[in-house]
C-alpha cells in the first residue's frame, strides 16, 4: 500500500497547531483475587459480595500483596520492552471519596515496579515508536451509584482493591488515530500475555488523556489538561479532538490554558472542568508503612522472559516471512491473539492464501455484523479449513463456497455435510455437462446464429444459462471448454 | 475465696493448673474488684457474662495446656475483639463492634486466657496521660489526682489496682513503658514486628507495637511468649520461631556490658531521676555487669522526628473514619463532603485533630521534603546510633520517664510539655528495638519511678533477663490502700 | 516556616474535619508551636543520609493468588450507619 502523509493538525487562518497527547491507561490485572486481599475479582457479582474486611478498610486491617499480580505486572513490562525495577515501593495516595474506603489508594509513586519501555504502532504513514514512561501497580476503587436515589449515593465495593496496572506513555502521540492505534496495540499485547482482558465495556481498560497543543514547529510543550477516565477508544478520539480545538481557540484569542483536570461529556462532545474537585486535591503521597519494599529477583524475571508467548510484532514478522503475507495482511491477522490463533489453526491443513482471504474477508464481515469475538465464531477453524479444502480440490466452486459459508454461519454445520445434503458438489462429469450445453444451445438457436455472425458478447449469456441449469454447480473450467468446443462447430 | 490481689499472673496460672483454684473463682474475684473500682474509670467496656461463661467452660473442659490457662485478662481498647465493642477511646468508634479478633488477643485466648473487658486509653492512643479519651480520664491508683500515664493508661491503672492479673497495651512512643513507670508496674515494648498488628486499631503503623504489662518480669516473659508470633496477615511481622521467654528466664547477667548514654542526662533532670539512674547502675555493677559510657548523639532529635512521622502516618490511618462504613456519622450536612467534615469534626477529640492536622501539613505538597523526608532521614541517624552502640554493649540503661506521674489537668494546655514526657521512650520506637520499664524506686512524694533497659532487635530474652536480675535486687514494694474501693 | 490561620483552614479542609471558628486561634498557636518544635531537625545536615522507609529488615512476602475471603456481605454492612442490605449509603455526591 502506498504511504500516506501524517496530517493531523488543527488548522486555523493563522496557524497549524500540533496536538501532543500522552495517555495514562488503567488496565485491570487478570487474577483470581485482589491485589491485597483474598476476595474474588470476578465481574458482575451482586453488590458487596466480593468484599473482605481489608477491602472495606475496617480498623486494624492490613494489606498482603498478591504474588500473581506482581508476576502479571512484570510480564506486561517485558511485553513493553521495559526495564523491570528490582526494588519498588508502595505508597499511599490520600484523598476522600465514598468508594475509597481507607481514604487512601495504595499505589506506587516514586519507585514503580516497571520503568521505561516502548511499543510500535503501524500507521498508514509508516511505523511509529511510542515511549512508555512507567508501569505501576495500584488498587482499583469501588463503585458509586448515583442514580438509585435522589438524595443518596450507593456504594458497591466489589471492585475495591482489584489490581490495576497504570501504564503511562510519554507525550509521543500526535493524533486521535495514533491514540486509537496505541490503545489497540497495548490491549493486544496484554491480551497476548493474558495480563488484562481489555474489556472496555466492563471497565477493565480506561484511560486518562493528557492533551496540549503547540504551533507546528515549536519545540517546547504547551500547558496540558488531563481528561479523566475515558472508557472507550471512540470517546478518547472525540475528547482529544474537542479538547485540542478548545485549547487552540483559547490560545488564538490570547488567553491562557489552565493546567487542570477535565471530564469528557459524551453527549455534548465537549470537555468540562472538574476544578471544584481539584482544588482540594493534594494527594500527600508517602510510603505505605503497612508494606515493605518489594524486591524482585533477576532470575524470576529471566524465567518469566523465557515463558513469554510470541508477541504481535514477532508474530507479524514470522507471518510475513513464512507465509508470504504483506505487512498489511499480517497486521490484520496478528492484531488480536485469537485471530492469529484462528488463522494458524486453519492453515494447518489448508491453503494459506485462501485462508487469509476468507478470514479477513467473509469471516471478518460476519463477525463485525454480529459483533462477535473470533473465539465465538459460528464457523470454527476446522470447518473453515474443510471449506477451503473443498474449494482447493475442485469439489465446489468459489461461488458455491459462499453459499455453503452462509449456511455454516447460520447453522454452525460442517461444510461437507452441507455440500452433501444440499447436493452442492461441483458438476465435473463431461457427459452431463455436454447434455446441459446442448440443451442451452438448442433452446437458444437464434442467439447461436447471432453469435456465429459476430455478436461474441453473447458468450457470457450461454455460460450463465448453462450454469443456471446446473444449479450453479457446473465446474466452470470444464463448462467453458465444452461450450467453446460446441460453438466452434 | 482466696485473695489474688497479691498473686502474680504466673502464680495464678500455677494455682489453676494445679487445680487449687478454678478459673471461675479467679474470674469472679477480678469481676468483683472491677465492680468496686468504678472510680478509677479504667474500663470502657466489661463483658462479665461472657467471662463467667468462658471460665465455666474452661473449668468443665479441664485443658491445662495453655500458657495462660483459665486466667481472666482485660486488654487495652485498641485491640479489636470479636463481638465486644472496640472504641479506641474515641467517640467516632463509640458503637463499633468488630466481627473479628485481633491476632494478639486471639493468641491469648488460644493459650487459655479469658476476656474480662476493654481498658480505657487515650483516643487512638494519642496521649501520655489518658486524658484524651472520649470516655473520660483514667485515675492512677497511686493517687486520686494523678494521671496513670498513657496511652495505655487504663491498662496500667487496672493492673496496679489488681483489676486484672496482667494486661496488654500498645506502644507507639512510650505508651506501655511510661504508664508502667507511672504506676509501678512492668511494661515491655517488643521489637517492631514481633507481635502482629493485625486487628489493632492503627495509630502510626511504622511505630505501633503491642506488648505485655505485668506486675513482675516473670509475668512479662510469660505474657510476651503467649502474645507474640509470626502472622502472615501482617506484612511487617517478623518470620521467626516462637521463643520460650518464660522457660529461659534467668538472672545470670555477669559479664554483660551495659551502656549508659550521656545524652539521656537532660537539662533540669530532677535529682530523684538522676539518683534512681545511679541506683540502677550500682545494682548492675553489683550483679557483675560491666558499665560502659556510650553515646547516642541524635537522641535530642528523636522527639521532633517522632512528631513528624507519627502524625503523618496517623493522618492517613485515620482517614477511614469517615462515617461511611462503621462508627459515628454526623446527621448534619447536605452532601458527602459536609457529612465527612461534620462526622470527623464531631467524632474526633482535640488532640487527635491536632495530630491529623500536623500530619496532613507535613505531607502536603511543598512541605513533604522539609518535614517528612527530613524526619525519615533523621530516623535513620537515630537507628544508626543504636546499631553502632550495640556493637559494644549488650544493653542500655536509662530512666523510663523524666518525672513521676503528674497531676490530672497539669499539662493538658501545653502539647509540647506533654510530648516531652516521652523523651526517653520515643527513640526506641523509631529504631524498632525492644525496651522494658521496671519499677525501680519512688520519688519523695512516694510516686513510683521506672528504669528502662534497651537491647538490639530481637534480644527480648536478654532484656528480660537483665530486668529479672535487677528486679531481684531492687525489691520494689508498692502498697496501695485500695482507697478507690 | 510557620503556619497561619488560612493554612490551618486549608489543612482542615484537606483532612475533611470541620473547624470551629472559635478554636481557630488557639489551634493555630498549638500547631505553630509543634511545627516550631519539630523544625529543630533543620540543625542537622542530612544531605548524604538515605531516608528510612521501613524499620524491619526484610522485604515483602507475597501471598498466593487464591480466593479465600469476601462473601461476608452481612458482616461488612453490619456496622454501617445507614442500614441497607446491599449497599453502603452516603449523602449525595456532588461533582
Ligand atoms: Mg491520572
Ligand atoms: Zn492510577
Amino acid at each position: 500500500m502506498e504511504k500516506q502523509k501524517f496530517d493531523y493538525f488543527i488548522k486555523t487562518e493563522k496557524n497549524n497547531w500540533e496536538v501532543i497527547i500522552g495517555l495514562e491507561v488503567h488496565a485491570q490485572v487478570i487474577s483470581e483475587s485482589k491485589l491485597f486481599s483474598g476476595s474474588s475479582t470476578k465481574f458482575g457479582a451482586k453488590p458487596n459480595t466480593q468484599v473482605s474486611l481489608v477491602d472495606s478498610a475496617f480498623p486494624g486491617m492490613l494489606p498482603v500483596i498478591n504474588q500473581y499480580c506482581i508476576e502479571q505486572a512484570v510480564k506486561t513490562g517485558l511485553g513493553l520492552n521495559a526495564k523491570i525495577n528490582l526494588l519498588s515501593i508502595f505508597d499511599r495516595k490520600n484523598y476522600f471519596y465514598a468508594d475509597l474506603p481507607a481514604g487512601y489508594q495504595i499505589s506506587q509513586y516514586k519507585n514503580p515496579i516497571v520503568g521505561e519501555g516502548s511499543l510500535t504502532l503501524d500507521m498508514p504513514y509508516g511505523s511509529k515508536k511510542v515511549g512508555i514512561e512507567r508501569l505501576h501497580l495500584e488498587q482499583d476503587a469501588g463503585k458509586s451509584i448515583h442514580d438509585l436515589s435522589p438524595d443518596n449515593t450507593f456504594v458497591d465495593l466489589n471492585r475495591s482493591g482489584v489490581a490495576l496496572m497504570e501504564i503511562v506513555s510519554k507525550p509521543d502521540l500526535r493524533s486521535p488515530d495514533e491514540v486509537n492505534a496505541y490503545v489497540k496495540k497495548l490491549r493486544s499485547i496484554m491480551r497476548y500475555l493474558k495480563t488484562c482482558d481489555g474489556n472496555m465495556q466492563e471497565g477493565s481498560l480506561r484511560a486518562d488523556v493528557n492533551v496540549s497543543v503547540r504551533k507546528k514547529g515549536d519545540k517546547s510543550f504547551g500547558t496540558r489538561c488531563e481528561i479523566k477516565n475515558v472508557n472507550s477508544i471512540k470517546f478518547m478520539e472525540m475528547a482529544i479532538d474537542s479538547e485540542a480545538k478548545r485549547q487552540v481557540e483559547l490560545l488564538e484569542s490570547g488567553k491562557k490554558i489552565d493546567q487542570e483536570t477535565r471530564l469528557f461529556d459524551t453527549k455534548k462532545n465537549e470537555t468540562r472542568s472538574m476544578r471544584s474537585k481539584e482544588e482540594a486535591h493534594d494527594y500527600r503521597y508517602f510510603p505505605d508503612p503497612d508494606l515493605l519494599p518489594l524486591k524482585i529477583e533477576q532470575n524470576f524475571i529471566d524465567n518469566l522472559k523465557k515463558k513469554l508467548p510470541e508477541l504481535p510484532d514477532e508474530k507479524k514478522d514470522r507471518f510475513i516471512k513464512k507465509f508470504k503475507l504483506t505487512s498489511y495482511e499480517a497486521n490484520l491477522l496478528v492484531s488480536e491473539v485469537n485471530i492469529s490463533k484462528y488463522f494458524e489453526e486453519v492453515i494447518k491443513n489448508s491453503d494459506i492464501k485462501l485462508a487469509k482471504n476468507w478470514i479477513t474477508g467473509d469471516l471478518f464481515a460476519v463477525l463485525n455484523e454480529k459483533n462477535l469475538d473470533i473465539k465465538d465464531s459460528p464457523v470454527t477453524p476446522k470447518n473453515l479449513s474443510s471449506l477451503i479444502n473443498a474449494i482447493s480440490s475442485g469439489e465446489i466452486s468459489g461461488k458455491i463456497a459462499k453459499k455453503v459459508f452462509e449456511i455454516m454461519v447460520e447453522t454452525g454445520d460442517e461444510p461437507n455435510k452441507i455440500i452433501k445434503e444440499k447436493k452442492l458438489k461441483q458438476q465435473s462429469d463431461p457427459k452431463e455437462l455436454e447434455k446441459i450445453v446442448s440443451k442451452v444451445l438448442k433452446d437458444n438457436s437464434d442467439k447461436v446464429l447471432q453469435y456465429k455472425s459476430g455478436k461474441e458478447k453473447l458468450y457470457g449469456f450461454f455460460v450463465g444459462e448453462a450454469m443456471k441449469l446446473s444449479g450453479g454447480k457446473a465446474n466452470p473450467k470444464l463448462l467453458n471448454d465444452i461450450l467453446k468446443e460446441k460453438l466452434r462447430k | 475465696m482466696s485473695d489474688f490481689n497479691k498473686s502474680s499472673l504466673s502464680e495464678i496460672v500455677n494455682l489453676i493448673k494445679s487445680k487449687k483454684v478454678s478459673s471461675l473463682e479467679v474470674t469472679n474475684h477480678f469481676i468483683k474488684n472491677v465492680e468496686k473500682s468504678k472510680k478509677l474509670n479504667s474500663f470502657i467496656t466489661t463483658c462479665f457474662e461472657e467471662s463467667v461463661k468462658n471460665a465455666k467452660q474452661f473449668d468443665s473442659k479441664k485443658n491445662f495446656d495453655g500458657l495462660l490457662s483459665g486466667v481472666p485478662l482485660a486488654v487495652k481498647d485498641l485491640f479489636c475483639t470479636k463481638n465486644v465493642k472496640t472504641t479506641a477511646g474515641s467517640k467516632i468508634l463509640e458503637n463499633f463492634t468488630p466481627t473479628y479478633e485481633s491476632t494478639v488477643t486471639r493468641n491469648l485466648w488460644s493459650e487459655g486466657a479469658i476476656l474480662l473487658g476493654k481498658l480505657n486509653c487515650d483516643e487512638f492512643a494519642m496521649g501520655s496521660s489518658n486524658e484524651t479519651s472520649y470516655f473520660g480520664n483514667t485515675i492512677n491508683p497511686v493517687g486520686k489526682d494523678l494521671v496513670p500515664g498513657g496511652s495505655s493508661g487504663g491498662s496500667a491503672s487496672a493492673l496496679a489496682a489488681n483489676l486484672t492479673p496482667a494486661t496488654i497495651g500498645t506502644d507507639t512512643g512510650g505508651s506501655i513503658r511510661q504508664p508502667a513507670s507511672f504506676t509501678g508496674t512492668v511494661g515491655l515494648k517488643p521489637t517492631y514486628g514481633l507481635c502482629s498488628r493485625w486487628g489493632i486499631v492503627a495509630f502510626a503503623s511504622s511505630l505501633d507495637q503491642a506488648g505485655p504489662m505485668t506486675k513482675n518480669v516473670e509475668d512479662c516473659a510469660l505474657l510476651l511468649e503467649a502474645m507474640s508470633g509470626h502472622d502472615e496477615k501482617d506484612s511487617t511481622s517478623i518470620n521467626k520461631k516462637n521463643e520460650k521467654y518464660s522457660k529461659n528466664l534467668n538472672e545470670k547477667i555477669k559479664g554483660l556490658k551495659i551502656g549508659i548514654p550521656k545524652e539521656y542526662r537532660i537539662e533540669n533532670m530532677p535529682k530523684e531521676i538522676d539518683s534512681l539512674w545511679k541506683k540502677g547502675i550500682d545494682i548492675l555493677k553489683n550483679s557483675g555487669a560491666k558499665i560502659v559510657d556510650v553515646s547516642l548523639p541524635h537522641t535530642k532529635y528523636a522527639l521532633p522526628t517522632y512528631y513528624i512521622v507519627a502524625p503523618a502516618e496517623a493522618s492517613s490511618n485515620l482517614a477511614r473514619y469517615d462515617g461511611v462504613k462503621y462508627g459515628y456519622r454526623s446527621k448534619k450536612g447536605k452532601n458527602l463532603i459536609e457529612m465527612y467534615e461534620n462526622t470527623r469534626g464531631e467524632g474526633f477529640g482535640d488532640e487527635v485533630k491536632r495530630r491529623i492536622f500536623i500530619g496532613t501539613y507535613v505531607l502536603s505538597s511543598g512541605y513533604y521534603d522539609a518535614y517528612y523526608l527530613k524526619a525519615q532521614k533523621v530516623r535513620r541517624l537515630i537507628k544508626n546510633d543504636f546499631d553502632k552502640c550495640f556493637k559494644n554493649v549488650d544493653a542500655i540503661l536509662t530512666p523510663s520517664t523524666p518525672s513521676s506521674a503528674f497531676k490530672i489537668g497539669e499539662k493538658t494546655n501545653d502539647p509540647i510539655s506533654m510530648y516531652l514526657n516521652d523523651i526517653f521512650t520515643v527513640p526506641v520506637n523509631l529504631a524498632g528495638i525492644p525496651a522494658i520499664s521496671i519499677p525501680a524506686g519512688q520519688d519523695e512524694k512516694g510516686y513510683p519511678l521506672g528504669l528502662q533497659l534497651i537491647t538490639k532487635a530481637l534480644d527480648e530474652q536478654k532484656v528480660l533477663n537483665i530486668a529479672f536480675a535487677m528486679e531481684k535486687s531492687i525489691d520494689f514494694k508498692q502498697s496501695l490502700n485500695r482507697w478507690w474501693e | 516556616m510557620s503556619i497561619d490561620k488560612n493554612q490551618v483552614k486549608k489543612v482542615a479542609k484537606l483532612s475533611r474535619i470541620s473547624l470551629d471558628d472559635t478554636k481557630l486561634e488557639s489551634l493555630s498557636k498549638d500547631l505553630a508551636s509543634i511545627l516550631n518544635f519539630v523544625e529543630q531537625l533543620n540543625e542537622l545536615d542530612t544531605k548524604k543520609t538515605e531516608p528510612l522507609t521501613s524499620i524491619v529488615d526484610k522485604t515483602l512476602e507475597p501471598r498466593a493468588d487464591k480466593i479465600n475471603d469476601g462473601k461476608i456481605k452481612n458482616e461488612i454492612l453490619k456496622n454501617s450507619p445507614d442500614k441497607n442490605e446491599d449497599f453502603f449509603i452516603v449523602p449525595k455526591v456532588i461533582e
